[in-house]
């Protein structure tokens, strides 16, 4: 907790929310050398030349201006078209949807939209580290939901129903997962429907990996029965096209509330960032062959890792989406804040400590493969030989 | 050729020195499998050969010219073009021979020591073969991109050590 004097300014919120354990990580891996990481949440490649292109063209155009407040229109019909030719879900361009300032903006506007104070928010972990913190930030309570390893980390229809109270009005599904890679099943998502259903939730699905699974064809939640007009679908360009920086995103659903999203977004932000809206439109039409490619790469090397864990006798569940391991470090004794530190110090390999996650990350680290395989390799080694001085 | 064969081909055709073990672990396959597959690729003359890209004007006084020539020639009965491209790419000096669509027949590559040494062989080999008709010659004066590698790239990892 901040002590200055000047703290007292602080809202209550702010001051109830813990900055994020990553943040330490970073600091100490930061200012250390030779250190391989496998503690980065984006991919390695530079966005495809062409969408950049394509950026570097509007602004020689002179696009340099405000976009409608909902993004430009020719991409929101680029967006709506894909949607429907890559997950079978129809949303119309003209009031269904909203560009962003990343899918973190989308996810943030969504809560807001529809929390009133002290409504609950189911947040299944181990999670993304953001969302808990925005549900409080929006004036909503997240409630956690833990999954375990023995089920592969997919969320137990059983367990939501377990934490529903009478305030209970949002489920936040996030597949392929950040950080356990889990990728929730067409059966999956039916059951969880049910209770959906069932108890007239809303569901706010993060997908933005979507395009990042390896092993099944991918069911956005949207798609399933019934669901369309209970969920807002939040996706974005960061992670299939390789856009981080560029930071757009954008949200899908029903009408009523994305208008009162877009209601937020034109009072707080205004529009996403006009050059980085033109890139996204050249990633739409153009950039498919590319996100083939890279996933390629990903689901190699997601080979490789899953086999050097196995050697070294680390316990993994193979991850079936984004570019994530999640394996367990119980059986050397350490917690998992214990191990990525000694690990780091010892073997200059960053990992981010599953408790950063959520109470049933503990016991795992977070690695993440988007990384070269000559790098891949030798972390790989140096772990190896870090577990043999436990 | 099968979808693994193919994988496999991708893979070393972006980097010829992977070794087999790594390649096994990306692809999910045995070791032993792999070496089987390079071995038929191999016999089959699929897998020609493998070569590294070297950028020459690094670390050496005695730089390479090459040239790029395109060649028109009259096609030979019966055997098209074939026969004469062969006389030319005989030649231990010529890096590279096409058959081309356009205005000319085939396109040639030629490394040599100096421009001289390049003008030689134009003059007294290339375009004294019977059905060459013309030959125009372009040097290469510099090198950006070869076989899908920038030569200048920096290729340093961008991003923040940690991030969620």
């Amino acid at each position: 907790m901040i002590t200055e004097p000047t703290s007292k300014y602080l809202s209550n919120t702010v001051q109830s929310i813990q900055p994020s354990g990553i943040r330490r990580f970073f600091d100490l891996a930061s200012s250390m050398e030779n250190v391989i990481s496998l503690g980065v949440g984006e991919p390695d490649f530079v966005t495809p030349w062409n969408v950049i292109e394509a950026s570097y063209h509007s602004l020689e155009q002179g696009y340099t201006a405000y976009t409608a407040n909902a993004g430009l229109f020719e991409l929101r019909k680029e967006i709506s078209r894909y949607m429907k030719r890559r997950f079978g879900v129809t949303y119309n361009a003209e009031d269904e949807m909203v560009v962003t300032v990343g899918a973190s903006q989308a996810i943030d506007i969504a809560l807001r939209a529809v929390l009133n104070p002290g409504e609950e928010v189911i947040v299944v972990e181990p999670s993304f580290v953001s969302y808990a913190p925005t549900v409080t930030l929006a004036g909503g309570v997240p409630v956690p939901v833990n999954t375990y390893s023995e089920d592969d980390f997919k969320l137990q229809p059983e367990q939501i129903e377990a934490a529903i109270t009478d305030k209970t009005k949002v489920l936040m599904l996030c597949s392929p997962n950040n950080p356990t890679g889990t990728v929730l099943s067409k059966g999956d998502l039916e059951r969880i429907a049910e209770v959906v259903e069932k108890h007239d939730l809303l569901v706010i699905s993060d997908e933005i990996y979507a395009e990042l699974t390896y092993d099944e064809p991918y069911t956005s939640f949207p798609a399933v029965k019934n669901m369309r007009d209970r969920t807002i679908l939040i996706s974005g360009f960061s992670k299939a096209f390789a856009m981080t920086g560029w930071r757009l995103g954008f949200a899908c659903g029903p009408k009523a509330i994305l208008q009162a999203m877009l209601k937020i977004h034109q009072y707080t932000m205004m529009c996403a960032p006009t050059m980085a809206q033109h890139a996204a439109l050249e990633a739409l039409v153009n950039g498919q062959r590319d996100v083939v490619k890279m996933k390629e790469s990903y689901r190699q090397r997601r080979s490789l890792v899953i086999h050097a864990l196995e050697e070294m006798g680390l316990s993994c569940h193979v991850p079936g989406g984004a570019f994530y391991v999640f394996p367990s470090i119980e059986k050397t004794g350490l917690s998992s804040e214990e191990f990525a530190e000694q690990l780091l110090m010892k073997e200059q390999v960053a990992v981010v400590p599953g408790s950063v996650f959520g109470e049933s990350g503990e016991g795992h680290v977070r690695c993440s493969y988007a990384t070269s395989v000559q790098k891949l390799e030798e972390a790989m080694r140096r772990i190896d030989r870090f577990l043999q001085t436990l | 050729m099968n979808s693994t064969e193919r994988e496999l081909l991708q893979l070393i055709e972006k980097n010829g020195r992977l070794e087999t073990g790594t390649i096994a672990k990306l692809m999910g396959i045995t070791e032993d499998e792999t070496k089987q597959i390079l071995v038929k690729l191999e016999k089959e003359k699929v897998i020609l050969g493998y070569s590294a890209i070297i950028d020459w004007t690094k670390g050496t006084e005695d730089g390479a010219v090459t040239a790029m020539i395109d060649v028109k020639v009259t096609p030979k009965r019966g055997v098209g073009f074939d026969k004469v491209a062969e006389r030319i790419y005989r030649f231990p000096e010529v890096k590279a021979v096409y058959l081309m669509s356009g205005v000319y027949d085939l396109s040639v590559s030629i490394e040599g020591k100096t421009m001289a040494e390049v003008g030689r062989f134009v003059s007294e080999k290339l375009s004294t073969i019977d059905s060459v008709i013309s030959t125009t010659t372009h040097f290469i004066l510099k090198k950006y991109k070869h076989d899908g590698l920038v030569f200048s790239d920096n290729d340093e990892d961008k991003r923040i050590v940690v991030s969620p």
